[in-house]
């Protein structure tokens, strides 16, 4: 339970939030055309005749946008409608070609669900909430209008026209602005992994509507605002924080909060009102006549659910049980579905190579993944998409580790090397073979200490401390192939 | 000598096909026809003597190199301007899409082209389909080559919404052309003006490319001068479309080779709600007749009950303007057709320019009656209403079905009236397609054949519903009674 209050004139205020959530299903078509979807293309380039409402022309389902959305209930433990219905939302405007949106008001494609998020991602052992899904609906998304082509004049683009989209809408669930983030993330966490969104928020793949409205703690719900077209996380928070903050200061002036459609401006970190609930359009919706009732067979449900993948919540499950990772390692390589699916690849490249199973080596692959791969790729100026950070040269790196056949330091070395430079990265490792040489350790050891007598006595009267820098400066010597632990175990027993 | 221009469509089909004449000579005969009478009938919009040409043309050259010929193959038909056709001007009559050249061409009228057909020219109509007299045409009425018996040479209505349609196959300006139905513009103006004309299952033929009315009752058909012409016709129409999702997804039966008038064993419902107070005693004559002859043909009458009747053509204005007035909101001034952009005028107010300047009255009036009751407050009490009135409807029928085979009954409850009579009126119109309306709603194969004359000299229909697929059924009945109607009359040439 979140104890989140505004703290008003009067006293404390809680903060009711519910979400809409527009997520552009990821298909090659559109929901009822045949025309492409791909983002960025040139405008009017992406237009079927259906897309511009040309007399005469007719809607067909797309079996791909409506098994995507399946999916996604799935996905949240929702309810799958197998008799579903597509209804018009009827406007008029210049970036709706048809005069109505085809959506679905009264049958829905997918009904109640629900979703556990976490409240801090950098506590996934924290406390967590579930927030209800009352229905995920598909509907096609409208143009866009252009204002900046012309002088007098505005522009239509209707590549977006007809692009199929879901409406995930939550319950008035969350309670704070942490909670609003934390559930979007989760939801884009899930799609994502799905594969039925890609997520892309600062493309407008993803956008959320924000209903926020705030009550004393334990009084009815209070009116609500919704702000439209929110396209971050952070960006709901802030709404969520400001708009809170808005309406217990109207309240406590003695104003009424209005129900009405608003918009955030990140510049100014507020909302301000669009239009109010008098001006609400009368969509006049009705049950597209084009189209037949959506009816789904045990078959087709089958298959959208045999096509699942594991969800985060079951892989960071299985990470901590399965494979022996921490808590927060197991939440930090689930978190997006690109990570999982790079740690995996790494983690069967490596098992498979050294011969060990994966839970042998998957705290290995796991530091790697996390701290020292990164490392090396900030430190050479790489991302991770370089062409050289293959899963070949990961690997061989991490079993030269594994193995000791190099040590930690020695191999983020190498790895940065390699991509920056033409090296042959296995004649590289085997260059760099470390040392069990007991001889040369106590040699270069024995050098070492000799070199730093005032640092030996400062050790001897207590300073323990000092030990890393032995280490450090025997492995300098060695040119960093020494073993590490015959280093200690050396240097611990001449130190005494 | 016969005419070719009085030849029909199985007759110049076998006509072209075993040499009699050039498929070339027909069109010309046809294109020469149609502009003769252009001026006095206004049946076309466009005309296209060049299209059907090229297709006779191309049906002779098909025929020189021995190929196959196509069902329609050397027949010009005349096309309702609600089909889109490629590069040639598509309006519905309507204002707000003159001058609109689709860069596309409707699966149905496709269909055509492929087997052969060629296009005369555009038929006029009401428009966007709206209407029961071909009155509220932009384009000008159209006159029904019809008159009274009177003397009185009043110009009578050719029925409507396919006004075009009937008065140009009726008139011989073309030996069949293509209708559409949403709540009798296929049958009533065929029973107006003397010919046949069969509006299918719903979902035989593709609606795709055809300028939508009232999406869930608009079904393409067929309109010609007998049974034979319209089964042949259909079946090039029909066929599943995977562009229409209300498509049938059904093979298209051999209508044609599978035609008998033979009604033995056969039982033929008469519904007694149809027989309202007041029906024109010709009509009811007409009607009697018309059991006679299906009694003669080998079948048994049974009286049935469809109670829910009366509540038909209620259900009806309210469901069709309701999807009428979601389709028409595409027509914006936005993308094509007419835009009326005032000096200074914002979006809304372009939109309130071009819809004014665009539709016609009957339209708007259509359009402001659906708004209302898809409205906030109103849906239920109307549009969700109207909707269980329409299963009601159905399972009337269904249970009907039951207890026959077709079902018979006049097409409309007068014959034609004169130009100009009802447009004050506009319930006393839509009163016109009270018999058609429930096939409609049901989805019913529903077809019109000639009946005789009335006291008037004017042409009178009667109907056969039957069941849902069964087009089979229902041509059968069809040919029936036009064997036994000896139907031959036809429209004095006064123009």
């Amino acid at each position: 339970m979140s104890n989140y209050r505004i703290q008003g004139a009067t006293g404390e205020w809680e903060v009711v939030i519910g979400l809409e959530v527009h997520a552009q299903v990821t298909s090659n078509s559109k929901l009822f055309s045949g025309a492409a979807t791909a983002f960025g293309a040139e405008p009017n380039s992406q237009v079927s005749l259906i897309d511009a409402a040309m007399p005469g022309m007719l809607p067909v389902p797309n079996r791909e946008c409506i098994r995507q959305a399946v999916r996604t209930g799935m996905a949240i433990n929702a309810q799958i409608n197998k008799w579903s219905r597509f209804d018009r939302k009827n406007y008029f405007y210049a970036d709706l070609p048809q005069g109505y949106q085809i959506s679905q008001l009264y049958h829905p494609l997918v009904g109640e669900g629900s979703l556990e998020v976490v409240l801090d991602s950098k506590d996934p052992e924290g406390s967590t909430k579930t927030i209800g899904i009352e229905r995920i609906h598909v509907e096609q998304d409208a143009g866009k209008l252009m204002h900046d082509q012309h002088p007098t004049m505005s522009y239509v683009d209707l590549n977006r026209s007809g692009v199929a989209l879901m409406e995930i809408v939550s319950r008035p669930d969350m309670r704070s602005p942490a909670e609003a983030g934390a559930y979007l993330a989760k939801l884009r966490q899930i799609v994502r992994y799905v594969g039925s969104c890609d997520g892309n928020m600062d493309q407008g793949s993803m956008r959320a509507d924000v209903n926020v409205s705030v009550r004393r703690p334990g009084d009815e719900f209070g009116t609500r605002t919704e702000t439209k077209n929110v396209n971050s996380v952070r960006f709901v928070m802030a709404v969520v924080e400001s708009e809170a903050r808005r309406q217990v200061a109207l309240i406590e002036d003695g104003g009424t909060v209005v129900q009405e459609t608003r918009l955030y401006d990140p510049d100014k970190n507020e909302t301000r009102s669009m239009r109010s609930k008098e001006d609400a359009h009368d969509y006049r919706y009705f049950p597209d006549p084009d189209l037949l009732p959506l009816e789904l067979d045990d078959a087709f449900l089958e298959e959208c659910r045999a096509s699942l993948p594991e969800l985060p919540d079951a892989k960071r499950h299985r990470y901590e049980t399965a494979l022996g990772l921490s808590a927060y390692n197991a939440q930090t390589l689930t978190a997006d579905v690109e990570t999982a699916r790079e740690f995996e690849a790494l983690l069967a490249s490596v098992a498979k190579a050294s011969g060990k199973g994966e839970a042998d080596v998957a705290k290995r692959v796991a530091n790697w993944s996390l701290s020292e791969q990164p490392g090396v790729l900030s430190a050479a100026g790489a991302s991770s998409d370089h062409p050289k950070n293959t899963v070949e040269a990961n690997t061989a790196i991490v079993v030269a580790t594994e193995s000791g056949l190099i040590s930690g330091s020695k191999a983020k070395e190498i790895f940065e090397t390699y991509l920056t430079s033409e090296i042959d990265l296995d004649a590289e490792i085997a260059a760099n073979k470390q040392s069990t040489d007991t001889g040369a350790i106590e040699a270069a050891v024995d050098a070492v200490l000799a070199a730093n007598a005032d640092k030996v006595a400062e050790y001897q009267g207590g300073k323990e401390a000092l030990f890393g820098f032995f280490v450090g400066q025997t492995m300098k010597a060695m040119q960093g192939k020494g073993n590490p632990q015959l280093v200690n175990q050396v240097l611990k027993a001449k130190l005494g | 000598m016969t005419q070719l221009t009085d030849l029909g469509v199985a007759a110049i089909r076998s006509g072209v096909a075993s040499g009699e004449f050039s498929a070339l000579e027909v069109a010309e005969a046809f294109n020469a026809r149609v502009a003769a009478a252009q001026d006095a009938l206004n049946a076309f919009i466009v005309t296209t003597p060049e299209a059907a040409i090229a297709a006779a043309k191309a049906t002779d050259a098909k025929r020189a190199a021995g190929q196959p010929l196509g069902k329609m193959a050397g027949v010009p038909i005349g096309m309702k301007d609600l089909f889109a056709t490629k590069g040639v001007q598509t309006t519905a009559a309507s204002h707000i899409l003159e001058g609109f050249k689709p860069e596309y061409e409707s699966t149905v009228s496709q269909k055509l082209w492929d087997a052969g057909a060629g296009m005369l020219g555009k038929l006029n109509l009401d428009q966007f389909a709206m209407g029961s007299s071909n009155e509220t045409s932009y384009f000008g009425t159209v006159n029904s080559p019809w008159r009274r018996n009177d003397g009185s040479n009043t110009a009578m209505a050719p029925g409507g919404s396919s006004g075009g349609s009937s008065a140009a196959v009726a008139a011989r300006l073309a030996p069949a052309a293509t209708g559409t139905d949403t709540g009798g513009s296929i049958r009533q103006p065929a029973a107006f003006t003397g010919i046949s004309g069969i509006k299918p299952t719903y979902g035989r033929c593709s609606r795709w490319g055809v300028v939508a009315f009232a999406s869930s009752l608009d079904q393409a058909g067929p309109m010609a001068r007998d049974v034979r012409d319209c089964a042949i016709m259909l079946e090039a129409m029909a066929g599943f479309d995977p562009k229409d999702a209300t498509s049938l997804d059904l093979a298209v039966p051999e209508w044609e080779a599978n035609l008998s008038g033979d009604m033995k064993g056969k039982k033929v419902g008469i519904p007694r709600e149809y027989r309202v107070d007041g029906l024109d005693a010709d009509v009811a004559a007409s009607w009697d007749r018309g059991i006679e002859w299906l009694k003669d043909a080998g079948a048994e009458i049974v009286e049935i009950s469809l109670p829910h009747t009366k509540y038909a053509l209620p259900a009806y204005y309210i469901i069709a303007p309701a999807e009428a007035s979601s389709n028409l909101a595409r027509y914006d001034g936005v993308r094509y057709g007419l835009r009326d952009l005032p000096e200074g005028a914002n979006l809304q107010e372009m939109y309130a320019a071009t819809r004014a300047a665009g539709f016609g009255a009957e339209v708007k009036r259509r359009i402001l009656i659906g708004t209302y009751v898809l409205s906030a407050g109103f849906y239920d009490a109307y549009y969700t209403q109207a909707q269980k009135v329409r299963t009601l409807i159905s399972h009337d029928f269904k249970n009907a079905f039951t207890q026959c085979d077709v079902i018979l009954a006049p097409t409309t409850p007068t014959a034609a009236f004169g130009l100009g009579e009802m447009v004050a009126d506009p319930l006393a119109m839509y009163l016109n397609d009270v018999f058609a309306v429930p096939a409609s709603l049901a989805g019913l194969p529903a077809m019109s054949v000639p009946a005789g004359l009335n006291r008037e000299g004017l042409p009178l229909g009667l109907q056969i519903v039957g069941k849902p697929f069964d087009e089979q059924g229902v041509l059968n009945a069809g040919l029936a009674i036009e064997a036994r109607a000896g139907f031959t009359a036809k429209p004095e040439q006064w123009w």
